[in-house]
């Protein structure tokens, strides 16, 4: 014992650096600084640890002054929290990201293809690729979309993937996030702190760009324009649709309005005339011809969803199939990244593209097959299960990790309802390096690229790196403990 | 600029302003309060409340604690300093991206001070004098790191709107009250007319005017009147107006003439009224037509940006 702890033991400030059977994003398995960690490896032996927590802190105060808040439910005054960021960066070399990317440009381009033929045909569903019942029987399945032609066939426009690193180093995709994933602010925000607090280590280190997400975004969204609106010469009008202040992502929502220039709106700002969409601003109405919604599908109109909705716009959903204003997302997308779908889109990318896929999916078992139900529920210490239909790490079970009586719960749960439930086989997260109580300790981190479907695919270089800074925690969702970290990938 | 965010500004303002006025009129009472003596305390309150357009402040239902009370802290009672601010922020939380942090920062400040603090009302003096210096910070802040554009020229309205409003009412509550002929107890009328003009930053101006020879009929035309003093009604007014000329500018809207031609003709009303004939009128019934065009230039600025009927906006 004592031979291993010595041979892994690394000099200060990574003194406190365990390794385990996890993938290590800074140390290969023989214990030495992979050649891409390398000058931040040098650059914190250098650094003392006052000096270090003196750039903790301008980074705290930089994020607290800028207002980069995410809201708790559930609590009555000071629902607003900082967010935490880590200080050092996750670190991925050109090669890893060009797979990345091209397995994220292969996922979105295929998912796309899926939404509009179960829209229209469903060529898939009579092929028997992927079953009727689940995709009929999925929540978020819209047959007010049946028929209807989306803008450049553009179902996703912007899509948020998570992706988790395997003990082998290999890269799948944990779950796909294609209603409004939210996450992009706190990317462009810590890349900018970065670069103030880190200048010379990122000048060595060539790190790719990703300041150009809003203005890709910007282009994404124009190119959904009306045809109609297309037509003419004047600029297309696009904004923002917000649930307003309360939601927990509203920080985001301003931060990207302002970036792109365009007006941050909420329902009770839009009216719709004649199947147009109009704002009220000062100056009398004003056609709107793309939105950029925030809202979920549920509350967006409540003469076609759920009438209870105050957030929404009512008539917006008539407007939109008069093919006068566009929406991004579409609606109805919800129906790909529902976690019963997730485990056929191997399946699917096959079906369209007649590729392999480049990035695998994690194991996934559906708890609506019997034989499969059997086999993970007499093993549920060994499984994490999920709804298929949440989000936000609300609503699963992590096996290792739970009682029994949450697992009997759980058991219930899944035999009452069994197409609302998946379960994977529990994963050790890669561990990158972070600062944590005054020198540099290993934590479980996951990665979210955010890919942007318009005229072309666009991927920025990086996305936002989730931290569990709980000491062995393998759950990264900010509402549950989790921080984010700026993501640099080498040029 | 979207309407609602100008429904905001313009709320945010006029809260604010509502606060600082109650402050200052409440500060006074507790002053000649103290000069009189308690044996009329209820009443004093209850003309407190009517002074500040509190409605159906029967002298009954008042009692000195209860009614200053729920004037200082009472956040349910919407006429509160403490509802006011709760507005104000609550107003400026909407459109937090569209005023400076420092606005921000500063109203944030004033909100958890005000809810922090809940002293006895003999002991508020120290509360009152920090909602005031408070809303002129505010007030400091926004002139001098707000773009001077369509937004802040909402916050102009809505505190030169609030003010006209909270002046009349003022001025005609005390007038009703006060304006005898000469008859014992002098002194002690005396000194509720430097109350009067105090409640509205007005004594070391007015001294200066026409010495401190106080006369109804001159506080009147200096309440009222006065052309440069900036609590005066026809001051705020004039500032209205203007702010109103320039958002019809900015906003550039056809449907802008309407509400411009009402506050022009309440300007009017003001600018070339002669104290003599307006006191010879009945100055109440002058006020009350004062308050009645106020009135309408504020559902004018609604109905032309704020919450026009979608009909009119399109034949624009």
């Amino acid at each position: 014992m004592a031979g291993i702890a010595t041979k892994h033991t690394l000099p200060a400030p990574f003194h406190e650096y365990e390794l385990d059977d996890a993938f290590d994003e800074m140390v290969d398995s023989d214990g030495a600084v992979r050649p891409h960690y390398r000058h931040i490896y040098e650059a914190l032996r250098e650094l003392t640890g006052d000096e270090l927590r003196r750039r903790q802190q301008i980074a705290d105060l930089s994020f607290l002054h800028q207002g980069i808040t995410f809201t708790v439910y559930g609590r009555d005054e000071g629902t607003e929290r900082i967010f935490p960021n880590d200080l050092l960066p996750r670190v991925l070399t050109r090669e890893e990201w060009t797979r990345i990317e091209n397995g994220l440009t292969q996922r979105i381009t295929a998912l796309n293809l899926f939404l509009k033929d179960i829209y229209h045909e469903g060529k898939i569903l009579n092929d028997g690729v992927v079953p009727r019942e689940i995709i009929y029987s999925c929540k978020h399945f819209r047959r007010q979309m049946r028929g209807f032609y989306v803008r450049k066939d553009a179902y996703v426009t912007v899509a948020g993937t998570d992706l988790i690193r395997m003990p082998s180093g290999e890269f799948v995709v944990l779950e796909d996030n294609l209603r409004v994933p939210s996450g992009v602010s706190y990317m462009l925000v810590s890349r900018e702190v970065m670069k103030r607090l880190f200048p010379e280590l990122f000048r060595k280190c060539g790190v790719q760009p990703i300041e150009h997400y809003s203005q890709a975004l910007l282009s994404t969204l124009r190119a959904l324009t009306p045809q109609a609106s297309a037509q003419s010469s004047s600029e297309p009008t696009i904004v923002l649709l917000t649930p307003g202040v309360f939601n927990s992502a509203y920080f985001e929502h301003a931060f990207l309005a302002r970036q792109m220039g365009i007006e941050l709106v909420e329902g009770r700002d839009l009216v719709v005339h004649d199947n147009f969409v109009y704002m009220r601003t000062t100056a009398g109405l004003r056609r709107v011809d793309v939105i950029y919604r925030r809202i979920d599908d549920d509350f967006i109109d409540p003469l076609a969803f759920r009438a209870d909705s105050s957030l929404g716009v009512p008539g917006l959903f008539n407007a939109y199939r008069a093919g006068n204003v566009s929406m991004a997302n579409a609606l109805g997308t919800g129906v790909a990244d529902d976690k019963a779908v997730y485990a056929y889109v191997p399946a699917i990318i096959r079906y369209y593209l007649k590729e392999d896929p480049v990035l695998n999916n994690v194991e996934t078992y559906l708890m609506s097959d019997p034989l499969q139900r059997r086999h993970v529920l007499a093993r549920l210490q060994d499984y994490v299960v999920k709804a298929v239909g949440e989000s936000g790490g609300y609503g699963m079970l992590i096996g290792p990790h739970s009682t029994a009586e949450q697992r009997d719960e759980f058991r219930r749960r899944v035999e009452a309802d069994p197409r609302n439930y998946i379960a994977q086989p529990t994963i050790r997260l890669s561990r990158a390096p972070c600062f944590i109580d005054g020198n540099v300790q290993p934590r479980h981190v996951d990665l979210r690229p955010y890919i942007l479907f318009g005229d072309k695919v666009t991927v920025v270089p990086g996305g936002l790196t989730r931290v569990a800074l709980r000491k062995g925690s393998l759950v990264v969702n900010s509402s549950q403990g989790g921080g984010s970290k700026d993501t640099w990938v080498l040029d | 600029m979207l309407s609602r965010v100008a429904d905001s500004l313009y709320w945010m303002s006029r809260y604010l302003e509502r606060a600082e006025h109650a402050a200052r009129v409440i500060n006074i009472q507790l002053n000649l309060m103290l000069e009189r003596g308690s044996q009329s305390e209820d009443l004093d309150w209850a003309r407190v409340g009517r002074s500040l357009g509190m409605e159906g402040s029967g002298d009954d239902d008042w009692n000195t604690e209860s009614l200053a009370q729920s004037l200082l802290h009472d956040a349910s009672n919407r006429s509160s300093i403490v509802a006011s601010i709760v507005n104000a922020r609550e107003n400026a939380r909407q459109v937090r991206e569209q005023i400076s942090s420092e606005m921000w920062e500063q109203l944030n400040r004033l909100f958890h001070a005000v809810r922090r603090s809940s002293p006895e009302v003999w002991d508020a003096r120290d509360f009152l004098q920090s909602i005031k210096e408070g809303a002129h910070l505010f007030q400091g802040i926004t002139d001098s790191t707000m773009t001077h554009g369509e937004g802040w020229q909402f916050i102009q309205a809505g505190r030169y709107l609030e003010r006209a409003v909270a002046v009349s009412t003022l001025v005609g509550a005390h007038f009703r009250e006060f304006h005898q002929p000469a008859q014992a107890g002098a002194e002690r009328v005396y000194l509720e007319w430097i109350g009067l003009l105090r409640s509205c930053t007005a004594f070391e101006a007015y001294c200066k005017a026409y010495t401190a020879d106080v006369k109804p009929e001159r506080i009147a035309e200096f309440l009222v009147l006065h052309p440069s003093f900036p609590h005066s009604i026809r001051f705020s007014v004039e500032a209205l107006e203007a702010a109103i000329m320039e958002i019809g500018r900015e906003a550039g809207s056809r449907r802008a003439v309407r509400v411009e031609r009402i506050a022009g003709r309440l300007r009017a009303t003001l600018g070339f009224g002669q104290i003599d004939e307006i006191m010879g009128g009945g100055l109440e019934t002058y006020l009350a037509e004062l308050l009645r065009q106020c009135g309408q230039v504020h559902s004018a600025l609604y109905q032309t940006y704020i919450s026009y009927p979608i009909e009119a906006a399109l034949e624009a």
